[in-house]
Parts: C-alpha cells; structure tokens; sequence
C-alpha cells in the first residue's frame, strides 16, 4: 500500500530512475560507434576503395582512364627503375629524418625534463611553436634560408666559400622534415619521461653507476617505448610528406606523394597515381607494423 | 670515533634552512631513526648524506674519512627510497645484480650473492619477475636486497614502509628490524611514524622545523621528553601548565590551579626554580580511573574510544580535558557521562619547562 503511494511521488521517480541501470546499458556497443563508423566509411573507406578499384583501370592517353582489370600499373610502378628511384628516395628521407629526430629530439626531451619550470615551459612552447606556423610558410622559410643567394650561402660567402647548391637537395628536404617533425618526437619522449619515477636515476648512482651509466642503462630503457611511438610518427609521416618535398625538392627530386600529385595532375594518368599511392600505403603499414612488433615485444612484459 | 658523524650539517634554501646544525654520531651496526613531521627536514638530512643535496655547512664523515663533497655514486652507501624506485625494465635479480655489475663484481660471485641476498629477503622464488608483477611488500624486500647486496658500509632507508598498509608495515617493521640484525649494517631511517620509529631503532632522533630536538633511546624519548613538542609527537599526552611553588632536590611542586598540586620527580642536575612557568607532562596509560570521591581530581567522563586492546576516554575535570587510557581487561568500561576520580602514580608526571617554541 505505502509502497504505491511513494512511487507516485515526484521525488521518488528520481530515486528509482537511479537504481535502474543507465540508458547505454540497452544500447549496444556496436549502434553506440555507428555514427563515428558512418562518418569513417564515407570520408575514409569509400574514397580508398575507390582508389584501390583505380589502381586496377588502363590509361588511355587520347581517352583517359578505362574501366579494366588488370595489373599492369603495379607491374609499371614495381619494375620501372625510375619509381623504383622515387620510393627508395621516400623511404631513405624517411629513415633519415626518423634517425635525425631520434638523435636531436630524445636528447632534447631529456634536457627539458631536467630543466625547472618557468624555463621548462618557455621552452616546451619553442619546440611546440613550429606546430603553429604553416608548412608551406616553414618550407619557403627554409627555400629562402637555403637558396643560392639565401643567407645561409652569404655566410659560406664571407670566408670566399660557396655558393652552395643547398636548395632542391635530399639535404633541404630531410633539414625542413626534421623540423617539422621534431615535435613528434620530443612528445611522446617527453611523455614516458613524466612516468620515470623520479628517484630511479638517484638509486643507480647510488649503486655507483656513473651519469653516463645511468642515462644509458637506466633512463634510455624506460623512454624506448616514447623514442619508439616517436619514430613512427615521424616516419610515417615522413614518408608520405607532401609540401615540404614539393617545395624544396623542386621539379625533379620527386618522392612518392609528389609523383602521386604529378601522375594525377600533371599527366592525368590516374589509375598510375592510385597505384603509387596504394604501394605507398601498404609499404608505410608494413614497415611500421615490423617495427612495432619486433621492438614491443621487448618491453611489454616489463614496461608495459 | 663514531662510525658516521654529521657535524652541524646546515642546508639552506636561500634564506630558508631546511636543515640547520644538525649533529649526530651513530656507532657502527646502529639503527637510528629520524623521527619527525613532514617538512622538518629529516629526508634532507638523508639526501645530504646519500650526497643527492648538497651541503650547505657542516660536514659528514664516515669511518674517519670526510664524505661532505663526495659525489654520491662514489660514496657506495645503500639506499632504499620511499617509492623504492626500482629499475622497472629489470628483472628482481638483475635489479639486486645492478650494483655489484657497477662494482665489477664477477659473473660467478654476483650470481652467488644476487641469490644470497635475495633468500634473506625470502624472494628467491621470484629472481625472474618484474617489478610490475610484484605486490608492493615484495618490492620493498626487492629495494632493501638491492641495497644490501653491495654490502654498504651505511643503509639509509627513506619512509620505507610509508607506502605499505598497516597490516603488512608492521610485519616488515619486524623483518626490516631481523634483516639489520643479521647484517650488522649501520642504519639510518627516516620516518614520520613514531611507532616504527619506537619499535625498531636503537636510538630515535626526533627532529622539529629543520632542527634536532632530542636524541635517545626510544624508551627514553618516550619516558623522558625533554620539551613539549617530543611529549606530543611521540605518543599521546597530557599537558598541565602551571607554576613551580617548591622546589626540592629531587622533585618540584607545581601549582596547576584550582588548589591542585602537581608533584613531579627531576632528575639529578636540572635545576628549577619558585616561580618558573612549567608543563607537566603525564602520558594517558598512567592516569587511572577511580572511584568518585577518590583520586586527585575528580572528572566527568565525555566520550570514550574503544581500540581494541585499550580505551581511550576524554574527560573533562576542572584543570581541563583530560585524556586517560585504561586497559581493556574484558569487563564493562566506564560509561560516557559517568563521574569518576582520577589517580595517578607521582612518578608517572614530567615536568618539561615552557619552551620557547611551545
């Protein structure tokens, strides 16, 4: 009897609706993601599907691309020494920058985990700030830095040296990306750097290790994993870099994502832009996908 | 000579002293801990020996030799840290393992006292776990072998059991107490638990704002403190202010107010006064309830904490709240708002002159 009058009441309706469980208990997970999957399929999956179906079209140069199946794009683009130049070009850039990052950027990361605050965050704002200035702007930066009268080549001009030939080189491009890419790597170092305990480097010295010991055999292991999620950043992105490429490698040091640009624009041969672009991806997932495997296998079991 | 000596060891932060003239000798094979609150400067005073701080003044020496400016991966003490700070991407054996290696120690004699010190510990079984794979007891008996596998001339242990519950502190307190005993190795701990402290060192040295305020046997301490802030931070306490209104050789009469005299004994050498402000001090397990009408001060009971093995009551009596704590002997306790008189035995009361920093 009392039980029904209270349920009628206003303030109990509250109570009640809290013991019952909350409403994304009865949706499944699977309608909940629905939305984020619908906006993935349209913008993502549906224009790479269709890129994927393009690698398989035969360029006419009168009429364009036709409608085919057959692989005779991927069989151009794997035996023709001239694409087999380009992605060995890409990935060298790649490796390149990856390594020069690795060497500046963990170094870097550790100096300004050692620093105290107002200096910390002035300078976590420097490394940040290229984040903030626009690629291209960056790469005319570095094209007005590096060309034959640039600044650069006025200074080598000072002790009767040069000019140079500095701008349109792999070296332009690999300085630009490990600029842009610096902050990539600084992050996630400068993020498992905030999980070391901060009496660890204290503890081997007093176990006699010496600074250099310790760095080496105590702080390098625990920031592996950030150096590791780092490097595939940078290389991954790297690797298909389009506008700093572009700009400062000029017409002829192509690398993929520009001959990409050039098949789809330039020569409007699609279907061996798709196919560029497709070989592209999947070397990028396998490189990386190795790399992962084979180094988070080490530390999974005592970092985690 | 004592083993390890500071002498006035100041450190200072540009105007403030987190430690200042700080001297103490602790003989070899000694436990000594540094009692005190957070922020008296007891865990910079293990850093400066540790040489992970610098020394502002003062000095250290170990063994004769001067240690002050010793870098602290030259000095080889043994350190066991608060968050034990293991190396997480090592195992327990290569963790112990770690300092002999950096010694130079070879393969065959490292193995040897990796399990050595690994089986005093009792953690044999685990040499090739992880430290995430530990429980938190487990990692400290891990932090305590490495430290004592290099058989340091010095083990100094910062707020080892602070991250431990109650249950299994106490059984480490115990352990940590066995294993020292068995090593002989010079302890320094550092800890704000006056219980630890009482329980396992030989002699406490009680710290307040940066300085020493007394150094002693934990029963002496306990028994014998020599100023209001040792009284109350070790242990709990009663303090009745009053005036010394006689004087004798071996006690003093202190008048507490409202017509009651306090009679405590001195000791042989201090010297009081008529008229010095003074406290007594008397320790809640030494007054007694009694009967009403009887004892010195009759007192009202106002609330009562049972603790197991004891009660704790607050009474009020006519020199203020009082707090009195009587065994729990299995019969029914005195119930709150009961009157009641209070006794006590008058060698259980110190007196403790007014401090300056009261």
């Amino acid at each position: 009897m009392a039980s029904t009058i209270e349920s009628a009441g206003p303030e109990n309706s509250g109570a009640l609706s809290k013991d019952r469980a909350p409403w994304h208990a009865f949706v499944p997970p699977w309608l909940m993601s629905l939305p984020a999957f619908i906006l993935f399929a349209v913008l993502v999956l549906t224009p790479l599907a269709m890129t994927v179906v393009l690698t398989f079209y035969r360029f006419d140069p009168a009429s364009g691309p036709i409608a085919a199946f057959q692989f005779g794009n991927y069989l151009e683009v794997l035996t023709d020494s001239y694409y087999q130049t380009i992605f060995a070009r890409t990935f060298g850039i790649a490796i390149l920058t990856t390594l020069l990052c690795v060497a500046i950027g963990a170094p870097e990361a550790y100096v300004l985990y050692r620093m105290r605050d107002p200096w910390r965050s002035m300078f976590l704002l420097v490394i940040l700030a290229p984040l903030l200035v626009s690629v291209v702007v960056r790469a005319f930066g570095w094209s007005m830095l590096l060309n034959t009268g640039g600044i650069v080549n006025q200074f080598f001009g000072l002790f009767g040296l040069g000019p140079y030939k500095l701008e349109y080189t792999t070296f332009a491009i690999v300085i630009a990306l490990v600029h842009v890419m610096l902050p990539f790597m600084v992050i996630p170092v400068w993020t498992s750097l905030q999980k070391l305990d901060p009496q660890v480097e204290n503890a081997a010295l007093s176990l006699m290790a010496s600074p250099s010991t310790t760095l080496r055999r105590i702080v390098l292991p625990q920031i592996a994993p950030g150096i590791l999620s780092g490097s595939l950043m940078v290389f991954g992105l790297s690797a298909s870099a389009f506008a700093i490429p572009g700009l400062l490698g000029g017409r002829r040091l192509k690398v993929a994502a520009t001959a990409v640009y050039d098949e789809f624009l330039g020569s409007l041969n699609w279907p061996l832009g798709a196919t560029i672009a497709i070989l592209l991806l999947i070397a990028n997932l396998v490189i990386m996908i190795t790399y992962y495997r084979v180094l988070e296998r080490r530390y999974s079991r005592s970092l985690g | 000579m004592s083993f390890l000596v500071l002498d006035k060891l100041t450190k200072a932060y540009g105007d403030l002293n987190a430690v200042s003239d700080v001297s103490l000798s602790v003989e070899k094979g000694e436990f000594v801990s540094l009692l005190g609150p957070s922020g008296c400067g007891k865990t910079t005073t293990l850093q400066m020996i540790a040489g992970f701080i610098d020394v502002t003044r003062g000095r250290i020496s170990l063994d004769g030799k001067d240690l002050t400016h010793v870098r602290p991966n030259k000095r080889g003490l043994g350190v066991v840290f608060q968050s034990y700070a293991l190396f997480p991407h090592m195992t327990v054996a290569q963790n112990v393992g770690f300092g002999l290696e950096m010694r130079g120690v070879g393969k065959a004699e490292c193995a040897e006292r990796i399990r050595e010190t690994l089986a005093l510990v009792r953690l044999d079984a685990l040499a090739a776990r992880y430290p995430r794979e530990l429980s938190g007891g487990q990692r400290q008996r891990v932090a305590i072998a490495r430290a004592l596998v290099i058989k340091p001339p010095v083990l100094l242990l910062d707020e080892p059991m602070s991250n431990l519950d109650a249950k299994l502190r106490e059984e480490m307190q115990f352990e940590l107490r066995g294993i020292q005993r068995k090593v002989g190795t010079t302890t320094v701990m550092v800890t704000h638990d006056q219980s630890e402290a009482l329980s396992i060192s030989d002699r406490v040295v009680v710290m307040e704002a940066g300085r020493v305020t007394q150094v002693d046997s934990p029963y002496r301490a306990y028994e014998r403190p020599e100023n209001r802030f040792v009284s109350q931070f070790i242990g709990k306490a009663n303090m009745l202010a009053g005036k010394v209104t006689e004087a004798r050789h071996n006690e003093v009469h202190v008048d507490l107010g409202h017509d009651l005299t306090g009679i405590a004994c001195i000791e042989a050498g201090t010297v009081w006064r008529e008229g010095d402000t003074v406290t007594l001090c008397i320790r809640p397990e030494k007054l007694h309830l009694c009967a009403v009408g009887t004892g010195r001060l009759s007192a009202t009971v106002t609330s009562r904490f049972f603790l197991g093995s004891q009660w704790l009551y607050r009474v009020d009596t006519a020199i203020g709240e009082v707090l009195v704590c009587s065994q729990n002997e299995g019969t029914e306790p005195v119930a709150e708002g009961a009157t009641v008189g209070i006794d006590w035995h008058r060698d259980a009361v110190r007196v403790i002159q007014e401090a300056s920093h009261g």
